[in-house]
């Protein structure tokens, strides 16, 4: 018995000649949140199909909870599935598809629509029972797909993009609803979606994945702020990559130098040496052209979006993003400014 | 279904086939008797006596494959090559020992000189079904088809049945055209092809009539135009028109569906013939001497035009509405007047239509039969020349083949021209968005030449269909005795009460084994042809194209070349059908399925296909997604399949003329035989018979779905686009 709910040994998954997952190995934690992350055509949804049994790989070994699911038909993995469309039987009533994996397992209706009605109450859907999917609202849809998943008590519960067919104030809720509930009954779940906010808001453990292979797998936190090479970088949110060169770094404060300016930041130990450093947009703090150390340049372009001042800098180093909170001072098109780093993060690639 | 839970079925099949059911013999229950001896003997019997003994390896692979079956460890590649040999020698054994003992010479010091056996009966037939789960299960087994059992066996056996009843008989067919006094003769088929009956070009010069390939060409070139400009006329009026006669233009297409196709030639002949009431009027009120001008190129065309326009109506109109009234409008915003706006935006937008529909039209008269048999006269075409080749005064399968083989040349012909044509352009003006503009109307010049078109058409064809009505009510309608009389419906249906239910009238037989086959293939083609759709559009598994085009080739095969590559693939060992009530059915399943795949094909394609992996994730497998899920919302496509093929199997003509016998006669045949027997009245009456029988089918189905999609063969038109 392993800790892995799910092990992935060298798995390729082949269509044609594209390899839409390519010589992939990783464990999953149990009763974590995991979510796959990337561009679309980077293969986490492929991924999530070849844990499903929806697709069965071109090579490699998968287990599930430790046994050899590998050349096991979806119907025999013991594995819950909702889907982007959520793929609610049109023609059942709720009651009826929330208990339909329970009478084709082969438990009795009656018994199997108590179930139901069960988890229909824990997903605050009772009273529902006797409508049929069409009847119900977008967010009860996605909730009635979650009840026909969970009343299987799945091994492992997959997400394929569930909030996407959501608006986006809902969005919002119902992500958070299904963190509650993956926490309040330990749920394993893998969790697929591009959009890094939702990925960072839900998950135990991140993967970033593309072209077939993991780019990077680590917490929210870490993946943020210490993104690997610049594809990570980029995909976790927006960032600036300068090419510039360490000067001294110990893991606390450390010196480089950019554009012709030498600047003071946070950063981790990295040797000294030309490198590829990203900074994030809200990293980066303007002040005024007087104020000493900074790397200069010049407001070109300047945004108010309420919560938030987006800028465009140019600086020797190249164009920079800058996102400041609406309350620091404000800067006109045309001003002159410093630009000082409060954290730097030095690229491995 | 577990690959290891198929292979003891298909085990228990074997053995069932071994042990129990005949080896010979198909329906003869009164052999049944005699088991297990004699005619009913099954193989383990016939093993016993010494006989057969040339089966004993098929035998022992079947035990060879039990072995892990029955211990529950499967080793998928020796049960799947048990299976494929168990076929192989069945019926290699079969090919090789035929009715006149060895067939193969070149197998005697092997088999020496066995006895003479008769065609496989129901045990081969399951040990073949055995043979084919075996496969299906090993294959299953090493994680083919999704490590699907189930839909393994379903691939295995459609491809095998595909096999059987589509390819082999058109191999028979192409081998049959190169054999002259049983040997391969390449100088013979070249002979029959050129030959001088097909190609004649003595009409041109002389009075003689032209080749059955140049006669079938301009039939089917003049029919296509006429009835696609007809069709045309209808569906600008009833599209743009503001024409308020939707009930009557509903009925004109719906009659067609439901009548036999040479239904029509009857009324002709009652109008137009010698003694017709047409002819008849003009002689009396105009001195226009009589004659036979309606036997020949006229008439067909006309009967094949009366047909076909209703259905290039509804192709056509469907295309008109499905102009987006947006572009037309953005014409006219532009500055041009109405007619313009129809020759530069409406027109070109509806001419892959048109192709479509003069392709269809093409095609449908090629391979219709009924009418040029009834109305042809002197003017044969392919069809009727490859029917008279084969129960004509000489019995000729090599010239009738090879007939056959210029008739599918034709077809396929048509068909890849529609293909290349389509293939390179395609304008889709159905684009998903909401397109509320009004339609334009027509323009004033157009919309009389199309009532001027229309509405004397759909006089004409309402007095046909009367005709039909009440001619089997009066005395001699084609001879304008027209006072009331039960005598047809007697001579055909009587039905006397003496000690029970007695049915006395001669039509009573053919009607009832064509309610019977119409009831037995009518399912069967649906579910076949559901079961493939869903193969074909959910499930991808190595081969699936060329199923696909097995499934659908014989939509393009015409009737008769069907009907006559049966008799010859199916009259000897070791699959013999023919004589049988079994080989209508199988003929119409096949013929038919086609358009069954196509409907399930269309109406997955609506369907999510999240909603199948749904049901696997939780836990559904293929037999229960389909049960529950699948077939459930597929229904209306079913009961169109249903509908469709139950029509068909009572209307159809061409190919089961040659397949009929005297114990198994269909009604369409009957009717036939009685106009060659100049019996017009009892034909019309039993006519009338069936479309009322039909009407009440069509019409129950509708009213337990709505309006189903009902067509002779499904736009093709839809396919490209």
């Amino acid at each position: 018995m392993t800790d892995a709910a799910i092990r992935f040994e060298r798995v390729t998954k082949a269509f044609g000649v594209v390899r839409a997952v390519d010589d992939l190995t990783f464990d999953l934690p149990r009763g974590a949140l995991v979510t796959l992350l990337g561009p679309s055509g980077c293969g986490k949804t492929t991924t999530l199909r070849l844990v499903a049994g929806l697709e069965l790989p071109t090579e490699g070994r998968i287990e599930i909870e430790g046994g050899d699911v590998t050349r096991l038909a979806a119907a025999e993995r013991r594995i819950a599935m909702v889907f982007q469309s959520y793929a609610l039987f049109p023609h059942m009533t709720v009651l009826e598809n929330v208990s339909y994996g329970l009478v084709v397992g082969g438990a009795r209706r009656q018994s199997a629509e108590g179930e139901a009605q069960a988890m229909l109450k824990t997903l605050g859907l009772e009273g529902l029972g006797a409508r049929l999917p069409a009847e119900l609202s977008g967010g009860q849809q996605q909730r009635v797909a979650v009840a026909r998943a969970l009343v299987l008590r799945p091994k492992v519960l997959l997400f394929d993009e569930p909030l996407s067919n959501l608006d986006a104030r809902l969005r919002r809720r119902v992500r958070e609803d299904i963190r509650d509930l993956q926490k309040r009954l330990g749920l394993s779940v893998v969790y697929v979606t591009h959009d890094q906010q939702e990925a960072l808001a839900v998950s135990d453990l991140l993967v970033v994945m593309r072209d077939g292979r993991i780019a990077q797998k680590g917490t929210p936190t870490e993946l943020y702020d210490d993104p690997a090479d610049a594809f990570v970088a980029d995909f976790m949110g927006e960032a600036n990559v300068l090419e510039g060169e360490v000067l001294a770094s110990d893991g606390g404060m450390g010196r480089i130098a950019v554009g012709g300016a030498v600047l003071e930041a946070p950063m981790r130990a990295h040797p000294a040496g030309r490198a590829s450093l990203a900074v994030r947009p809200e990293a980066i703090r303007l002040v005024s052209a007087e104020q000493g150390a900074g790397l200069p340049g010049r407001v070109q372009r300047a945004a108010f979006l309420g919560q938030t001042r987006e800028y465009e800098v140019a600086t020797e180093a190249g164009m920079l993003f800058v996102v400041t909170p609406a309350a620091a001072p404000a800067w006109e098109e045309g001003a002159e400014v410093l630009c000082r780093m409060e954290r730097v993060i030095p690229l491995r690639t | 279904m577990g690959a290891l839970t198929l292979g003891r079925l298909a085990l228990l099949a074997g053995l069932a086939g071994v042990l129990l059911a005949p080896w010979h013999g198909m329906e003869d229950a009164a052999a049944l008797a005699a088991w297990p001896r004699a005619e009913a003997a099954p193989l383990a019997a016939l093993l016993a006596d010494g006989e057969r003994w040339w089966m004993w390896p098929a035998v022992g692979l079947l035990a060879l494959a039990a072995l892990p079956l029955v211990r529950g460890r499967m080793a998928g590649g020796l049960v799947a090559a048990c299976g494929a040999a168990i076929l192989a020698i069945v019926f290699l054994q079969g090919q090789a020992i035929g009715l006149r003992g060895l067939a193969w010479p070149a197998l005697a010091p092997l088999l020496g000189t066995p006895a003479p056996q008769p065609a496989l009966g129901w045990g081969g037939a399951l040990v073949l079904a055995a043979a084919a789960g075996l496969i299906a299960s090993g294959l299953a087994q090493r994680g083919r088809f999704g490590g699907d059992a189930f839909i393994a066996f379903l691939v295995v056996g459609s491809a095998g049945l595909l096999l059987l009843f589509v390819f082999v008989p058109l191999l028979t067919i192409l081998s049959a055209a190169a054999i002259e006094d049983g040997r391969l003769a390449p100088g013979a088929l070249a002979a029959r092809l050129a030959a001088h009956e097909a190609w004649s070009l003595a009409c041109v010069t002389t009075h003689q009539g032209c080749g059955v390939v140049w006669n079938t060409l301009l039939l089917a070139c003049l029919a296509a135009a006429a009835s696609t400009l007809i069709g045309l006329a209808f569906a600008l009026l009833s599209a743009r028109g503001g024409v308020r006669a939707q009930p009557a233009f509903r009925a004109m297409t719906i009659l067609p569906l439901i009548t036999p196709p040479f239904v029509v030639s009857l009324a002709l002949i009652v109008l137009f013939g010698r003694t017709g009431l047409v002819t008849t009027a003009m002689w009396d009120w105009f001195g226009i001497p009589r004659s036979r001008w309606i036997y020949g190129l006229p008439g067909v065309l006309l009967a094949q035009v009366l047909a076909q326009a209703p259905i290039a109506f509804v192709l056509l109109e469907g295309a008109v509405r499905a102009i987006g009234p947006s572009l037309e409008e953005a014409a006219a915003t532009m500055g041009a007047r109405h007619f313009v706006v129809f020759r530069t935006v409406t027109w070109p937008l509806l001419r892959p239509a048109l192709a479509a529909c003069l392709l269809l039209g093409f095609v449908e008269s090629l391979s219709d039969f009924g009418n040029p048999l009834v109305l042809g006269g002197d003017f044969d075409v392919l069809s009727t020349r490859i029917f008279f080749a084969i129960a004509g005064a000489r019995h000729e399968p090599g010239r009738a083949a090879a007939l056959a083989l210029l008739l599918l040349a034709l077809t396929f012909g048509a068909f890849a021209l529609q293909a290349l044509w389509l293939g390179r352009r395609r304008y889709t003006t159905v684009t998903g968005k909401g397109d509320s503009g009004v339609p334009a109307p027509l323009p004033r010049g157009l919309r009389i030449s199309c009532g001027a078109v229309a509405w004397p058409w759909m006089g004409f064809t309402a007095t046909v269909y009367g005709i039909i009505l009440v001619g089997g009510f009066v005395h001699d309608i084609g001879r304008g005795d027209m006072a009331f009389t039960w005598r047809h419906i007697l001579t055909g249906f009587e039905v006397e009460w003496r000690d029970g239910i007695a049915f006395r009238g001669s039509a009573w037989d053919s009607l009832f084994t064509t309610l019977e086959v119409a009831a037995i293939s009518a399912p069967l083609t649906a579910g076949l042809g559901i079961l493939l759709a869903w193969l074909l559009a959910r499930q991808s598994f190595p081969g699936r194209g060329a199923l696909e085009f097995m499934a659908m080739l014989s939509f393009a095969i015409p009737g008769t070349v069907v009907g006559v590559s049966y008799i010859m693939a199916f009259n000897e060992p070791p699959v013999e059908l023919t004589g049988t009530a079994l080989i209508l059915v199988v003929c119409f399943v096949f013929r038919n399925l086609p358009v069954g795949v196509r409907g399930g094909i269309a109406a997955l394609a609506q369907i999510d296909k999240s909603l199948d992996e749904a049901s696997a994730t939780m836990g559904g497998g293929a037999v229960q997604t389909l049960r529950r899920v699948v077939l459930p919302l597929l229904r209306p496509a079913i009961v169109a399949a249903l509908a469709f093929s139950f029509v068909h199997a009572m209307t159809a003509v061409s190919a089961v003329i040659f397949l009929v016998s005297a114990r198994h006669n269909l009604a369409t045949v009957y009717i036939v035989g009685r106009v060659e027997a100049g019996e017009m009245a009892l034909a019309i009456a039993y006519c009338t018979v069936l479309i009322l029988v039909m009407l009440a089918v069509v019409l129950g189905i509708e009213r337990i779905v709505g309006r189903a999609q009902l067509g002779r063969r499904p736009a093709p038109l839809r396919a490209g686009a």
